[in-house]
């Protein structure tokens, strides 16, 4: 029975692991005031490249970095399209997902069902790691895992703490204002956009090179998606991800947990999905102004017009 | 030094925004061209053989317009609720839910009713489904501000997996010999084709007939009026006394409606018994978001850019057999195409001039 626990909150941890990357990227590109809803197809994109690079170069770390590098090119698109052009940001996301997804499928092709053998060695924290219960399940994970968590405290600190974080902070809430400041607010959300896509990059890599060690069309699962909701549910707050993330970790877990005891493989699928709907119903019984929702996210900003 | 100045345009003419149109499609099509070359395809020859392979042939347009029933149907209802600025991700799910009321009532009631009953009914009860599963979202928004895409997309997932569960479960049929699927409907509920083809005349008309009620609607009633103050200026329209509730709920009725006969189209028409979810969907939730931005949020004008999209799925196909390439292709294709044909309307909406400085 111990064992059972430990394991399943182990493996919580790491299927939490992807969302809290991609949930924190997201908070830093709303906070600015763009809705990015390319997630999903970022994530595609860089669970492909890592998964190629690491395959072809050997190096985990270098599939890592071309991922991001690769998110973030990508991601420029939905920033010259929201912000340049002033289009519409629902749409744009949309188009960009379709395109990462297509082109992580085609890229990716002659990849499908082939195992990685090299890979990402999980690390043991030294004497923290030896700790009954807490060790085997936060003390020896992926570096992934400790990525995640220590970029979610930084972003919170950046944008809560930094001059910087404030200024994006203030870019969402009021553009004009912040422009009068001296600010230029399109630099800021392209800045904010691209960092976004960096951190979907970097979950998608710790799906192909980590979690699954394999690289199949279709592998991000609606995750992106989820991680969208997330933000959301952690109200715009890196630190309240964190947790709220691995939450929803568990869900995906308890999946294969109460697979044996004879409940529906499809009924068990929809568990994520049932509960995003759940947390945000929880959410709206909230008192809207402390929803702290970023007042001008996905309003297109026009310099000089009121 | 170059300056460039963008001022309003205020006098947009249909004119300017179908050479809009044009000019970013042209665009998409040289960066598709150039993704085609870095996967080492000739672009000229690629590109030939989509439009050769949807609109060059007998077979071609046959398969087209088989597959430009059910982008008519969601573009168009896609439309009203994108007016509203609405942003409904879930046909696929509505969909789904369409074909599964409808299968239902095809096989309780096929076996006793005629065609000239049983075929409405099933119609009726694919509308129905996917209303049902077009108003959760416009309820949950209204009443608990939860954001439509997410929800839409999570309400996608979950019609998935119920509609997987009935297959390998309860509705399990027997003709199946042990697949997961359902038996086939009675031939009293079966939709006739034009022979030779696929086409299911009954959903091609109904498919027309529904854009153009709608365009009717949107254009000239008090109710399509709402529809675009709803999205456009949401608080004039709550001083106006507009039901943001019932309005809501109305526009995702008809969209999650139109998108459920897509589904029995699909049932009834082609496939004639409900298999795995991603057969029986193809995707067409998904391209009809496309459609509906080609057509301009113009419900009429969804049939063209239904039949064109329908092209490029046909032409796609076709390439995909003829040059080896993956599936995702037209994915690409697609996900550019809506790209370009969102910053086309920057320069609709903008007037551009270069200054020497």
């Amino acid at each position: 029975m111990e064992d059972i626990i430990i394991s399943t909150l182990q493996r919580t941890m790491v299927a939490g692991t992807p969302l809290l990357l991609a949930t924190t990227g997201e908070i830093i590109c709303e906070r600015s005031g763009i809705l990015n809803l390319g997630v999903e197809g970022v994530m595609a994109i860089g669970a492909v490249t890592a998964f190629i690079v690491t395959m072809t170069t050997g190096s985990p770390w270098l599939g890592v970095a071309v991922a991001i590098a690769a998110g973030m090119t990508i991601s420029i698109i939905h920033a010259f399209a929201s912000i340049t052009l002033q289009a519409n940001q629902v749409v744009s996301g949309l188009a960009l997902t379709m395109l990462g997804l297509g082109l992580s499928g085609m890229i990716g092709k002659s990849y499908v069902g082939k195992p990685l053998l090299i890979k990402m060695e999980d690390w043991n924290i030294p004497w923290f790691s030896d700790l009954p219960w807490l060790g085997k399940i936060f003390f020896s994970q992926s570096p992934f895992f400790y990525l995640a968590i220590l970029l979610a405290l930084v972003s919170w600190f950046f944008l809560e703490r930094t001059r910087l974080g404030i200024e994006i902070r203030s870019t969402g809430e009021n553009p004009q204002a912040t422009e009068t400041q001296g600010v230029n607010v399109s630099k800021l959300r392209y800045l904010s956009v691209i960092i976004g896509g960096g951190f979907s990059a970097l979950a998608g890599a710790h799906l192909s090179i980590s979690y699954s060690k394999s690289w199949i069309e279709g592998m991000t699962a609606g995750r992106g998606w989820i991680a969208i909701a997330l933000t959301i549910f952690a109200l715009w707050n890196p630190g309240r991800a964190i947790w709220a993330a691995f939450v929803f970790g568990g869900i995906f877990v308890v999946q294969y947990l109460l697979q044996p005891l004879g409940i529906s493989p499809n009924f068990l699928a929809m568990l994520p999905y049932i509960a995003t709907l759940l947390i945000l119903l929880l959410i709206s019984l909230k008192d809207p102004k402390k929803l702290n929702a970023p007042a001008m996210l996905a309003e297109p900003y026009k310099r000089g017009k009121r | 030094m170059i300056k460039i100045k963008t001022t309003d345009r205020y006098n947009i003419t249909p004119l300017r925004s179908f050479m809009t149109n044009i000019l970013s499609l042209a665009a998409a099509l040289v960066v598709i061209s150039i993704l085609f070359l870095i996967s080492g395809v000739n672009p000229i020859f690629a590109i030939s053989e989509i439009f050769s392979g949807s609109f060059g042939s007998f077979y071609g347009i046959k398969e087209t317009l088989t597959k430009a029933i059910p982008l008519i149907l969601i573009g168009a209802g896609l439309t009203l609720a994108f007016r509203a600025k609405f942003w409904n991700i879930g046909a696929e799910g509505q969909l789904l839910m369409g074909a599964i009321f409808a299968t239902w009532t095809g096989l309780n009631f096929g076996e006793s009713l005629p065609p000239y009953i049983i075929v409405p009914l099933i119609f009726l009860a694919g509308f129905t489904g996917g209303a049902f599963w077009g108003i959760i979202p416009a309820i949950l928004k209204i009443k608990f501000s939860i954001n439509e895409v997410i929800s839409t997309l999570m309400l996608n997932y979950i019609c998935a997996e119920i509609l997987t569960m009935l297959i390998v479960g309860p509705w399990k049929g027997k003709e199946r010999f042990g697949f997961p699927g359902t038996n086939n409907l009675p031939d009293s509920a079966i939709l006739g084709i034009i022979p030779g083809s696929r086409i299911h005349y009954a959903t091609l008309i109904l498919s027309i007939l529904c854009a153009i009620v709608l365009c009717v609607v949107v254009y000239k009633t008090r109710f399509g009026y709402e529809t675009r103050v709803v999205g456009e200026n949401p608080h004039a329209g709550k001083y106006a006394g507009i039901n943001f509730l019932k309005t809501s709920i109305i526009i995702m009725a008809v969209s999650g409606g139109f998108a459920g006969l897509a589904g029995v189209g699909e049932i009834a028409g082609i496939h004639h018994y409900l298999g795995y979810p991603a057969s029986v969907s193809s995707g067409y939730g998904f391209t009809a978001i496309i459609v509906a931005w080609l057509a301009k949020l113009n419900p009429l004008y969804a049939v063209i850019s239904g039949i064109f999209f329908a092209g490029i799925l046909v032409g796609g196909d076709a390439i995909q057999i003829s040059l080896g390439l993956p599936a995702a292709t037209v994915q690409i294709v697609n996900g550019t195409l809506l790209i370009f044909l969102i910053m086309g309307d920057y320069f609709l909406k903008n007037k551009i001039r270069f200054e020497m400085q």
